[in-house]
């Protein structure tokens, strides 16, 4: 038999409560839990019914612990069950439906209610505070029957209503008493900034107005301000603020102030009992945010499971606001005063606005809007009270340089303390989030949202998150975290394919059997990569797997985000004919593409084929495919050069037409593009090309590993050739070597940086035989392809399973 | 309320490629059928449960997961539930094949609307 164990009973059944009795649970505290909650659901994220309101997710998602987590851990828990008094002489909580139950230690966290206006008519029907699942249903039943809607309070909580609501389709007009909206949180700049963007998304705003009255007779139908104004709305959210819950505590004959009392330890005045979350008061102070609830909790917890832990301090509290395309951001304090040394900027074209605010040239608060990716490093430094520096400085200021920044960032990390929470919305801790990154491999933000919760509310702590990843990732963790090329495998690219060779593997589905792949048949990550590497080693025989093709190149045509598709015809070296163009207006007419576009690389996209055309338009174009959509060449973008221009040295449109033709239609391990510019003035912008060509009065230049896209990045010069043969052998060397060694999806910017541009140099410049014989076997790899869109018309059956729609 | 529900033929078992999605409009109803690559069959409303939409039909098949072609959103095609770390759920309908016709059987009410 086991020793009784002693009694815990936890009183509300909100975030705080839980987030200490999983504290307990992981510290392996030996008690027997009871739970009371007056809510009828399990434990939920309160701060995701803003979340909720706006649409994104359901009441099931932002269950946080459901029944079958109290029943696994042997809780038990009474839902729809108020707590109405606590015994002390017989140790005993008492409830509203007469159950009395023994504690040898209980837990207040009974949180807090919202805050009602006492003005006459606040009790009228369609009128709700924003605090639970009960008000977030009545605001969304109201706004499928009415039009109008008030929110009186112009903080958090009633910004992110008033935008709910706007998304609901409700007219919405925001009441606030002073004239700066978030004044807790903002200061005048960024809280004007704010209201000027909320504007924008449809929100109306009442500033500087004092409710007085709600008017209507059983059902609200307005308000009427002191200044004798009114608003019309047939639906008031109430959204001023909060009151800690103390009823129960007081009649208890607990001490309350404003909350419930407690020392650093979370003790109350009354034995053995504890209070944590926004129904407690300490040193002077109730918090209404998760943070300062889990920094008490983890407090709590450890001290009920006997583990010694420093006392409760106090938290330093950041804000973000919850809307989409408004990034506000606040820590410690925010309105300066004499006191203060101010550093500010402020950007109105950018719409982004920074301050910091210094005491003795301590850190001691900081605003950010618009743009908030130095939350996170400001964040700490308030919390730690770091004096400023010139290195602090260029870095948050953004004046210093970047390469600097970034190694910074780094070291705050590492000088985090392992039990320092990361996450407060979640109450992850740094340790948590490096455990999770070393045990499973893991190398992305959502895997580490999947297995800790991290990042899985507000989202604030993301980069922090990022830089923990970052951090733990570098060089010195290599090995603990190994990393396949997804989470299907260890395996990384080079091993595939060493493998895929050495055992002859023949399918996607032999490569994944034989080298045993978590997934059995992958994922749309190795499925697709594994592919590509198939078919660069059996350039012959490898049969390419459609299914295992991204949606584009199953369907050689560009999904678009409302499922129809953009089709694309070859323009080779931007060229086209009179006659083109009018077949490729006949056919946009015919099939009514709804915009048709020139594009970056100089040819024509037609967008908005409807599925089942798109066979058709193929057909009738009668134009090779461009693969705009494809892991290829896509396009070869040229000047006017020699034929045109007055400087043109070298007949650049001849010689991008020609590399057009050559490689087109050949698999690339990402998308490939190429320019040929006839002189140096280049005017096609060669420099920012997979390879760049400039024509000079002796031959060619050649760069490589240019990139326009998303991390740009310019050419580096690779060699001059003299012969238009020579230019086509060094094309074709460089592209074989890319083929062969590329990462799946990895661009030559990324791939000259990995392999070294002397290293690639060396390789095709540096022995003439390696050159022809790399140009040899892109030339024969060359010869299998041929154009998808002729071949799909050929075969019937597949054209049918993929673009026909039947209707039965 | 009763809840009927009416079976639709919407083809023969062969003319669906394995691991090839396929769009079917039946009644009011736009589905993605799918046959997985041990030969089963399963329908989803071609209508991504991401926020943004978009359909389905067009994604990878991987055992019994689909991988949403604009969003990449991982669905278990058995109940049409998004895999973690998204959460969110597609529809799906029970669907049967019978001497190499496969039927799918929509809720009356659905198929009506
Ligand atoms: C819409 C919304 C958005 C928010 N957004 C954010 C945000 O972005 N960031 C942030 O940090 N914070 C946010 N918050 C605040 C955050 O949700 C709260 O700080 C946090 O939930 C408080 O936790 P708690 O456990 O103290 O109280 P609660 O989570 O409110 O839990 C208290 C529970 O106790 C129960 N209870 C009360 N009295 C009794 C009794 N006598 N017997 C039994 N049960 C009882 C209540 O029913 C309730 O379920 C938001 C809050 C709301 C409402
Ligand atoms: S790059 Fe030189 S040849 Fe080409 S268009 Fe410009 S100026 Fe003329
Ligand atoms: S701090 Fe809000 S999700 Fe992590």
């Amino acid at each position: 038999m086991t020793a009784e164990r002693e009694k815990l009973v936890l009183i509300g059944n909100g975030m705080a409560g839980v987030g200490t009795i999983e504290q307990i649970l992981k510290l392996g505290g030996a008690y027997d839990i009871t739970v009371f909650g007056s809510e009828p659901h399990p434990n939920y994220n309160r701060i995701m019914l803003s979340y909720v309101l706006e649409g994104s997710k359901t009441i099931e998602d932002i269950i946080l612990n459901d029944h079958q987590w109290y029943e696994d851990n042997h809780i038990t828990l009474h839902t729809g069950t108020t707590v109405i008094r606590i015994d002390e002489n017989n140790r005993q909580v008492v409830t509203d439906t007469g159950l009395s139950v023994h504690y040898d230690k209980a837990i207040i966290a009974t949180g807090s209610n919202s805050f009602i206006l006492p003005v006459p008519g606040s009790t009228k029907e369609g009128v709700v505070g924003f605090r639970d699942i009960a008000d977030c249903d009545a605001m969304l039943a109201a706004a499928k029957q009415y039009r109008t809607a008030a929110v009186i309070g112009g903080g958090l909580l009633g910004l992110e209503a008033a935008k709910g609501l706007v998304n609901l389709g409700m007219d919405v007009t925001v009441v606030h008493l002073l004239e700066d909206l978030m004044e807790r949180q903002l200061d005048r700049t960024a809280s004007s900034m704010l209201q000027a963007e909320l504007a924008r998304q449809g929100v109306k705003f009442a500033m500087g107005k004092q409710t007085a009255e709600l008017t209507g007779e059983e059902r609200v139908t307005g308000l009427r301000f002191s200044d004798g104004s009114e608003l019309p709305a047939e639906f008031v959210v109430m959204a001023v603020g909060i009151k800690p819950n103390v009823q129960l505590a007081k009649d208890s004959g607990i001490t309350v102030n404003r909350g419930i009392v407690v020392n650093d330890y979370l003790q109350t005045s009354m034995a053995d009992v504890y209070s944590v979350g926004e129904c407690t008061e300490h040193r002077g102070t109730c918090y209404g945010l998760v943070a300062p609830l889990f920094e008490q909790g983890m407090v709590l917890a450890k001290h009920l499971s006997g583990v010694p832990t420093p006392g409760y301090e106090g938290s330093v509290v950041a804000t973000k606001l919850k809307i989409s395309g408004v990034d506000v951001f606040s820590a410690g304090e925010f309105t300066e005063t004499a006191e203060h040394t101010v550093i500010s900027a402020k950007d109105e074209w950018k719409r982004t606005y920074k301050k910091i605010l210094l005491k003795n040239n301590i850190i001691v608060g900081a605003v950010l809007f618009g743009d908030v990716t130095e939350s996170a490093s400001l964040q700490k430094l308030v919390k730690q009270a770091t004096e400023m520096t010139d290195e602090i400085y260029g870095e948050v200021m953004g004046t210093g340089c970047c390469g600097g920044g970034g190694a910074k960032k780094g070291l705050s990390v590492e000088a985090m303390a392992d039990e320092e929470i990361v996450c407060g919305c979640n109450g992850v801790t740094k340790k948590a989030i490096v455990d999770a990154v070393t045990e499973n491999g893991f190398t992305t933000v959502d895997e580490i949202k999947a297995c800790t919760g991290a990042t899985r509310s507000c989202g604030g702590c993301k980069p922090v998150v990022e830089q923990i990843l970052q951090f733990v990732l570098g060089d010195s963790f290599q090995q603990s975290a190994k990393q396949g090329i997804c989470s299907c495998t260890p395996l990384s690219r080079d091993e595939i394919v060493a493998e895929i060779t050495a055992k002859g593997l023949r399918t996607t589905k032999e490569v994944m059997h034989v080298l045993d792949w978590k997934q059995p048949e992958g994922c749309s990550k190795c499925r697709p990569a594994v592919n590509y590497y198939l078919g660069i080693i059996y350039p012959e025989t490898h049969e390419d797997e459609k299914e295992s093709r991204f949606v584009n190149e199953r369907m050689s045509a560009n999904i678009q985000k409302d499922g129809t598709y953009t089709v694309v015809p070859r323009m080779y070296g931007g060229v086209t004919t009179p006659e083109d163009l009018k077949r490729i207006a006949d056919v946009s007419l015919k099939y009514d593409v709804k915009v048709v576009k020139v594009t970056g690389g100089q040819r024509l996209d037609l967008i908005g084929v409807k599925k089942e055309d798109v066979p058709k338009v193929w057909e009738e174009l009668d134009m090779p495919s461009g693969y705009a959509y494809a892991k290829s060449l896509r396009t070869v973008k040229t000047c006017v050069g020699s034929q045109f221009c007055r400087f043109g040295t070298q007949d650049s449109m001849e010689m991008g037409a020609q590399l057009e033709r050559k490689y087109e239609r050949l698999d690339m391990p990402a998308k490939f593009k190429m320019a040929v510019n006839g002189c140096p003035r280049n005017c096609a912008e060669s420099c920012t090309k997979d390879i760049g060509i400039v024509g000079n009065d002796g031959g060619w230049e050649v760069f490589i590993g240019g990139n326009g896209g998303i991390k740009p990045r310019i050419a580096d010069a690779f060699c001059k050739v003299r012969t238009d043969e020579e230019l086509v052998e060094v094309c074709s060397a460089v592209m074989q070597y890319y083929r062969e060694t590329g990462n799946y999806l990895e661009r030559t910017s990324e791939w000259v940086e990995r392999m070294g541009l002397e290293h690639i140099q060396s390789v095709i410049l540096g022995s003439d035989d390696n050159r022809k014989e790399l140009a040899a076997r892109i030339d024969f790899a060359l010869a299998q392809v041929s154009d998808p869109w002729k071949k799909m018309l050929d075969d019937n059956s597949t054209r049918t399973a993929l673009f026909e729609q039947t209707r039965v | 309320m009763e809840l009927s529900s009416r079976e639709y033929a919407v083809g023969a078992a062969d003319d669906f490629m394995l691991q090839i999605g396929r769009v079917v409009n039946a009644g009011e109803v736009e589905l993605a059928i799918f046959r997985t690559s041990d030969g089963a069959f399963y329908a989803v409303e071609n209508h991504s449960p991401h926020p943004k939409g978009g359909p389905l039909a067009e994604g990878i098949v991987s055992g019994y997961y689909l991988y949403d072609p604009l969003h990449d959103w991982k669905i278990d095609l058995r109940t049409g539930e998004v895999q973690a770390p998204d959460r969110g759920q597609a529809t799906v309908h029970p669907v049967t094949v019978d001497g190499g016709v496969v039927k799918v059987s929509l809720p009356e009410a659905v198929a009506r609307l």
